[in-house]
């Protein structure tokens, strides 16, 4: 008994914050939460689309294959190859950027990230944050800046979609509130939901195995409590002897 | 299963078969018989008698999944970063077998700071087990060692960064220190050759280093019995048997007895390894998934939590010799504590309110100085680290006092046991 709840504190303890509500425009930015789930495969796999639409013309995911991508989130190989898999490349290479590393030098001054593991150095969190704080700022080569991410040489190419929010800044240079702008195509929730999607999609590529791990954990964990409890019973009537 | 191999062994002049034919070369019915059914351990061992077998699990299972990893791991700065990911995303089970190993790596700190405080709390190191308490620490330092180049390895930006500092540590050795430096990173920085080495140190020096402490640790204990809650001698009163009256036979009740550990162990290692591998970025730290960067240095280097204290004693001095002294006392200080206990008492149940009160100040120093060193080293995290350091310091350095003149109680003939 006392060993079961040994076991059920450990595992209460060690139980991921997982269930984060996403956050949302009434509290500060810094407190918003991506809320994505890992669980949710159809949400996985519109952030693949988001990625490859979005994202990987500048940005690579090097340790990721695109036929890992289809079997994983369960997209058949003619889809992948239709839809994700850019022309010239094939099911199985890694998804790597279209644009050379000197073009990209050339336009931004820098190279794109590589994003495969953005969600395990920064966390959900912070990819989340980032691709929700551009805001117009004139003074700024790309036209915008970030909250998350200040003075950012990525221009905000979700603009077409989420429009340009202003920020408003308090006299002391904190920030205050976002104001419409420029509008995009989607609505507020629809753009969440695109980012949240992505960043869904980010978190996996970080980590495949994750989509996998917990499920075999627990038949893991349930067999070595058996395997406990034999062999504390088996202990119980040896130690029986001992006086 | 007990009682045949009780029979079995007792039977060693086997006469006939394959058995006869191994004993005649191999010393096997000896071997079990003086180690395991003949060893008699005390019978009142208690919870904190577990760690040791853990450790010696855990110490299994690194070199098992680190085997494993070698056959993809390519030491090299231009290769480790990405056969580590290699490692995770595309070997089979790789994740898998990471995962154990660098949950293995904490764990295992975890079972040997248990396994040593044990020894603390029941005198264990007090005569005449002096020598084994020295191969245990020879361990302790050797496992140090084997976790810090095992932490270089991924190659990520905390390795890199947290390799710069441990090294240049030794730059502060008057005299032969820069050339030091240089000597152990076989670079003018970092570099390419000294993850080379530090992954010859790592997978086969420290490893026969620790193996062969294991064995001498083992040996010693079977010589001198192991201590008990107590903190009684049981050789002291034997049976007609010969035997300790207080002992039981090692095998088949601690064999049986541990595998209950290790099931719970077990339990908690896979919890961590499915569930939580980075354990909230204690075990593997964030800006690990990040390549080594030379020009990008993380906000705060800290070690890893079990590295902590003694990097909270290093940060609290202001002077960085001076605390790269005393950090490395910090860690030596235990190799003197069978000679600086003066204490005619072993076992803490026995011991008199000073003790109790000095073990306690030590305990919270420990631990608040483990919570120290994760903590960037600003403001008032300094001035709690400099009063720990001293009430560490002062535990060692006033022990030979104040466990002379701790008022002890008298020790009974027999060990405690309720059935």
């Amino acid at each position: 008994m006392r060993k079961l709840a040994i076991i059920a504190t450990v595992l209460a303890l060690a139980a991921p914050a997982a269930f984060a509500s996403g956050g949302e425009a009434t509290a500060s930015w810094q407190q918003w939460h991506a809320g994505n789930a890992l669980g949710d495969r159809a949400s996985l796999q519109r952030g693949a689309r988001n990625f490859m639409n979005w994202c990987a013309g500048c940005h690579s995911l090097k340790y990721v294959r695109y036929q890992r991508i289809g079997t994983d989130l369960g997209i058949a190989d003619d889809v992948m190859k239709a839809n994700l898999v850019p022309p010239g490349a094939k099911i199985t290479d890694y998804v790597v950027s279209a644009m050379p590393a000197s073009l990209a030098n050339a336009s931004f001054g820098i190279v794109p990230p590589d994003l495969s593991l953005i969600t395990r150095s920064k966390g959900t969190d912070y990819v989340y944050r980032f691709l929700k704080t551009f805001y117009a700022d004139a003074a700024a080569a790309t036209g915008t800046n970030n909250l998350a991410l200040p003075g950012t040489a990525m221009p905000h190419v979700l603009s077409d979609l989420q429009g340009v929010q202003q920020a408003v800044f308090a006299q002391d240079g904190q920030f205050e509130k976002f104001e419409d702008g420029v509008p995009g195509q989607l609505t507020a929730a629809q753009y969440d939901a695109f980012v949240r999607d992505t960043v869904n999609f980010l978190e996996y590529a970080g980590e495949p195995a994750k989509l996998s791990r917990a499920t075999i954990g627990i038949w893991v964990v349930l067999y070595l409590l058996l395997f406990t409890v034999i062999a504390w019973l088996l202990k119980q009537e040896y130690w029986k002897d001992v006086h | 299963m007990g009682n045949a191999a009780n029979s079995a062994a007792g039977s060693s002049a086997a006469t006939g078969g394959l058995r006869a034919w191994l004993n005649k070369r191999l010393p096997i019915d000896e071997f079990v018989q003086s180690q395991l059914v003949g060893y008699y351990a005390p019978k009142n061992f208690n919870i904190w008698y577990f760690f040791g077998s853990l450790a010696l699990l855990v110490f299994v299972i690194q070199i098992v999944t680190g085997i494993f990893l070698t056959m993809n791991y390519k030491p090299g700065e231009l290769t480790a970063f990405d056969s580590v990911e290699y490692i995770m995303r595309e070997v089979e089970w790789g994740w898998l077998i990471r995962y154990m190993h660098s949950t293995g790596a904490s764990l295992f700190f975890v079972v040997v700071y248990l396994h040593m405080y044990r020894a603390l709390v029941y005198g264990s190191y007090k005569a005449p087990r002096e020598l084994l308490w020295l191969f245990g620490m020879c361990i302790y330092l050797a496992l140090m060692a084997e976790a810090f180049f095992g932490y270089v390895l991924p190659w990520g930006n905390m390795s890199f960064w947290g390799a710069q500092v441990i090294v240049n540590l030794f730059g502060t050795i008057p005299g032969i220190g820069p050339g030091l430096v240089e000597w152990i990173r076989g670079d003018y920085g970092i570099a390419d050759s000294t993850l080379n080495r530090f992954f010859a140190l790592h997978v086969i020096a420290l490893p026969l280093a620790l193996a062969l402490l294991i064995v001498l640790h083992i040996v010693a204990l079977r010589q001198t019995g192991s201590n008990n809650p107590d903190g009684i001698e049981i050789k002291a009163k034997l049976g007609a048997n010969g035997k300790p009256l207080d002992g039981i036979p090692f095998h088949p009740y601690y064999t049986l007895k541990d595998i209950v550990g290790i099931g719970v162990f077990l339990m908690i290692f896979a919890i961590i390894v499915f569930f939580v591998p980075t354990f909230g970025g204690l075990f593997l730290e964030a800006p690990n998934f990040t390549p080594a960067n030379a020009l990008s240095t993380p906000e705060h280097i800290a070690p890893v939590w079990y590295f902590t204290p003694f990097y909270a004693i290093l940060r609290a001095v202001p002077d960085q010799r001076l605390g790269a002294l005393l950090m490395g006392l910090s860690v030596l200080v235990y190799l003197f504590l069978p000679w600086l206990d003066r204490s005619p008492v072993k076992s803490v149940r026995y011991r008199g309110w000073i003790w109790k009160l000095a073990l306690l100040v030590f305990t919270v120093s420990f631990l608040a100085l483990m919570y120290l060193g994760l903590q960037p080293a600003e403001g008032r995290y300094v001035t709690m680290a400099r009063i720990f350091t001293t009430t560490y310091f002062a535990f060692f350095v006033l022990m030979p006092f104040y466990t002379r003149i701790d008022p002890v109680k008298p020790v009974p003939e027999r060990v405690t046991y309720h059935a």
